[in-house]
């Protein structure tokens, strides 16, 4: 029988959920109602004149070849990060988890890299592999591989990955190290009894009792890379070399902050606000299925 | 207590006095040593008479202080002055009302002002067709061809730079045999390859005098000549002759630490090359196609120029107008001119600079007037003038990436260029159209 606890008076509750509400209103609902009102309008930088052009601004995104290929640029992207950011950290976890001496050092190494502003990441590894001074150009370029990330797209997308990815590697592992340790042992034991290898216990019994984190990570890796690894490619890419990087939330505060074009870049964000929204949606209702809680 | 009381009457007096003077707020983008001139005018500004305190602020780069002062000026606490560079005047010269033309400010103030007195190529890139200047040209520098002498005497080559692009390609080639590893790269490749080439070559960018004439504008750097200089470009950097380095002043590092032996860049580059170059260098003429006619034509300028913000009250004009009176001074701008690398606004701070015997020390500083005044300036090499050009030359950018990079030949990504910046053109003029 499920208790429920009842509030007598009838304002209390909504007086409660007040401050929550207001908070969500003003900061959450009121920008998404101003950009999707700004979507629809043309307006010079300094808002000295404003015009509706009903869905001029749309037609001319879904116009544009570069638009339409940032969709394209933006899911390689977000499968590179989220999948490789889960895969490293899933494999740290494990190695950690098994580690007995020294344990607490290596886990503190392992978060440090969370601590790091994604801007500073983005400068730190563009510095490694800067074209004519970093390290590791000088180290490639020995091997003989002509190392330019501001010309070779391919490279300036491999770039922003791995400066994304070590940043969101030590939220990963955090998450899988403490589902890990919430195994029972007595599981992994019996097990281990039966005949059981390492990766058969691994496959079998962590792998399928780690479904819910791996889920959970996975929606939470793909809104990163799709709208917090904005500061690694300002502080590396830019967007370049000819759009190779350019995400939509980048291409959103480039048009809208530095181009000065409130119409287009609003509508862009209403585009993004629908992805994200089906995305996750889509997430919850088929992924999560095969989760096993 | 007295001793109490006295100090905080102190403490008051001081402010007090200061508020019979108006302030005067300058936002601008010059950053380290540059920065401590701006305050160092400024302090001089301030020292020369008593009724206006002016008060600069570095508010970022060009992009960001632009988008600041958009952002405060909606919000109605705009500075007085700022400082935009010269990509952005179509949008500030379009926002009638948030900005007050130079020309009108100087005549309501009462000061004096002769807008023949400065440099044509300078002030016609910010004056409109009535002859009325709009912005006060603040910072000026033109795209100049670096060449490293010590690496062309190992080549075997003459320490002497290549006039025309067909030298220019012999001289790659001969490098690279040599075992340069970097031959050539350049910074801002639009404004030099694109922008300056143009004028250099007397084409146009864009109809209607390069926008110039209206906003009704439209490219035309899909031509033959264009294709022709990006098609060249692409060839050198697909057999290693041409390293390219990135859209803003990444360039000047590779020259002045002697990986690229020859180089096209800023002329303000060469207070960071003096500093940091182990090797003989000089400046020149940029490189030309011979069998074009009239080739060379001048160089257009690049930098910034300070715009004045509308919606002020009359005595904050008079003290902006002041300072507009200030810097147009010759032994003001001299100093401008001889501490930056910036050419001087004036013709008389030329002058001025020429009889103190500076260009013999600097011959750098004599090749960018010269390249700037080497012919009386055409339609296309006043300037010019496009709508969210921050835009139009990202967009150009990106084309010639695509060239570099051999994805697209140089025909195909110009065009592209072209249909992309004139969408951005007319959107520009919609929004602008009261």
């Amino acid at each position: 029988m499920e208790k429920r606890v009842v509030f007598r008076s009838a304002w209390l509750p909504y007086a409660l959920l007040a401050p929550q509400i207001a908070v969500t209103v003003v900061f959450f609902f009121w920008p998404a109602f101003q950009a999707a009102w700004y979507s629809f309008q043309l307006q010079d930088a300094f808002g000295l004149t404003t015009r509706f052009v009903g869905l001029q601004n749309f037609e001319a995104l879904f116009a544009d070849s570069y638009y339409l290929a940032s969709f394209r640029t933006t899911a390689i992207f977000s499968l590179l990060v989220a999948g490789a950011g889960i895969t490293i950290s899933l494999l740290l976890a494990t190695m950690a988890d098994r580690v007995l001496r020294g344990a607490l050092a290596y886990r503190s190494l392992l978060i440090w890299p969370y601590a790091v502003a994604p801007a500073v990441a983005g400068v730190l590894w563009a510095f490694l592999f800067a074209p004519s001074i970093g390290i590791v150009t000088y180290f490639l370029r020995r091997m003989g591989i002509d190392w330019n990330w501001i010309i070779h797209g391919d490279q300036a997308m491999l770039l922003v990955v791995i400066a994304s990815v070590w940043k969101q590697i030590s939220y990963n592992f955090l998450f899988f190290l403490a589902g890990l340790q919430s195994i029972p042992r007595s599981l992994i034991e019996a097990a281990a009894i039966d005949g059981a290898g390492p990766a058969r216990r691994f496959w079998t019994i962590a792998f399928p009792l780690l479904s819910p984190t791996t889920f959970f990570l996975l929606v939470v890796n793909i809104v990163y890379a799709f709208f917090d690894t904005f500061g690694v490619i300002d502080a590396t890419t830019q967007g370049g070399p000819a759009q190779e990087t350019q995400i939509l939330v980048y291409k959103v505060y480039y048009d809208g902050v530095k181009a000065a074009d409130l119409g287009g870049s609003s509508a862009q964000s209403v585009i993004l606000m629908a992805i994200v929204i089906v995305l996750t949606a889509l997430q919850f209702r088929f992924v999560e299925r095969k989760v096993q809680y | 207590m007295k001793r109490v009381v006295v100090a905080l009457a102190a403490l008051f007096a001081a402010p007090a006095q200061a508020q019979t003077q108006t302030e005067i707020h300058w936002w601008h983008s010059m950053g380290g040593a540059l920065g401590e001139k701006v305050n160092d005018l400024a302090g001089k500004f301030n020292a020369s008479q008593k009724d206006y305190k002016l008060l600069p602020v570095y508010k970022g780069q060009y992009p960001e202080s632009m988008t600041a002062a958009i952002a405060a000026f909606r919000a109605g606490n705009a500075p007085h002055i700022l400082q935009v560079f010269e990509v952005g005047t179509a949008t500030m010269m379009a926002a009638k009302g948030a900005i007050v033309p130079v020309a009108k400010l100087m005549t309501d103030a009462g000061e004096p002002f002769d807008a023949k007195a400065y440099l044509p190529t300078v002030s016609g890139y910010y004056t409109d067709l009535k002859g009325n200047m709009l912005s006060f040209p603040f910072n000026s520098s033109t795209a100049l061809f670096y060449i490293n002498e010590d690496a062309l005497k190992k080549a075997g080559l003459p320490p002497q730079a290549p006039k025309t692009w067909k030298e220019f390609a012999a001289v790659a080639d001969k490098l690279k045999a040599a075992g340069q590893q970097c031959v050539y790269t350049t910074a801002w490749p639009s404004w030099v390859h694109i922008e300056n080439f143009s004028a250099w070559h007397n084409v146009p960018i864009g109809t209607k005098q390069n926008g110039m004439g209206g906003f009704d504008t439209q490219f035309t750097i899909n031509s033959p000549l264009h294709v022709r200089h990006v098609s060249m470009l692409g060839d050198m950097a697909k057999k290693g002759l041409f390293t390219y380095a990135g859209r803003t002043n990444q360039g000047d590092a590779k020259f002045a630490s002697g990986e690229c032996a020859l180089f096209t860049g800023s002329a303000s580059a060469q207070a960071g090359i003096k500093k940091a170059a182990k090797f003989g260098w000089s400046a020149h003429f940029l490189p030309y196609y011979d069998d074009v006619k009239g080739a060379p034509q001048n160089s257009i300028i690049g930098g910034a120029s300070l715009w004045v913000m509308g919606g002020k009250k009359a005595p904050e004009y008079k003290g902006v107008a002041k300072f507009f009176a200030f810097l147009s001074r010759p032994e003001v701008q001299m100093d401008w001119h001889t501490s930056t690398g910036y050419v001087p606004i004036t013709l008389a701070a030329y002058e001025l600079t020429r009889k103190s015997g500076y260009y013999e020390k600097e011959p750098g500083a004599l090749v960018t007037i010269q390249q700037l005044t080497n012919k009386a300036p055409t339609e296309n090499s006043k300037g010019l003038r496009f709508g969210n050009y921050v835009q139009g030359r990202e967009v150009i950018e990106e084309e010639m990436e695509a060239v570099f990079a051999g994805r697209k030949d140089a025909k195909g990504a110009l065009d592209d260029a072209v249909r992309r910046g004139n969408e951005i053109l007319r959107k520009f003029e919609a929004a602008t159209k009261s």
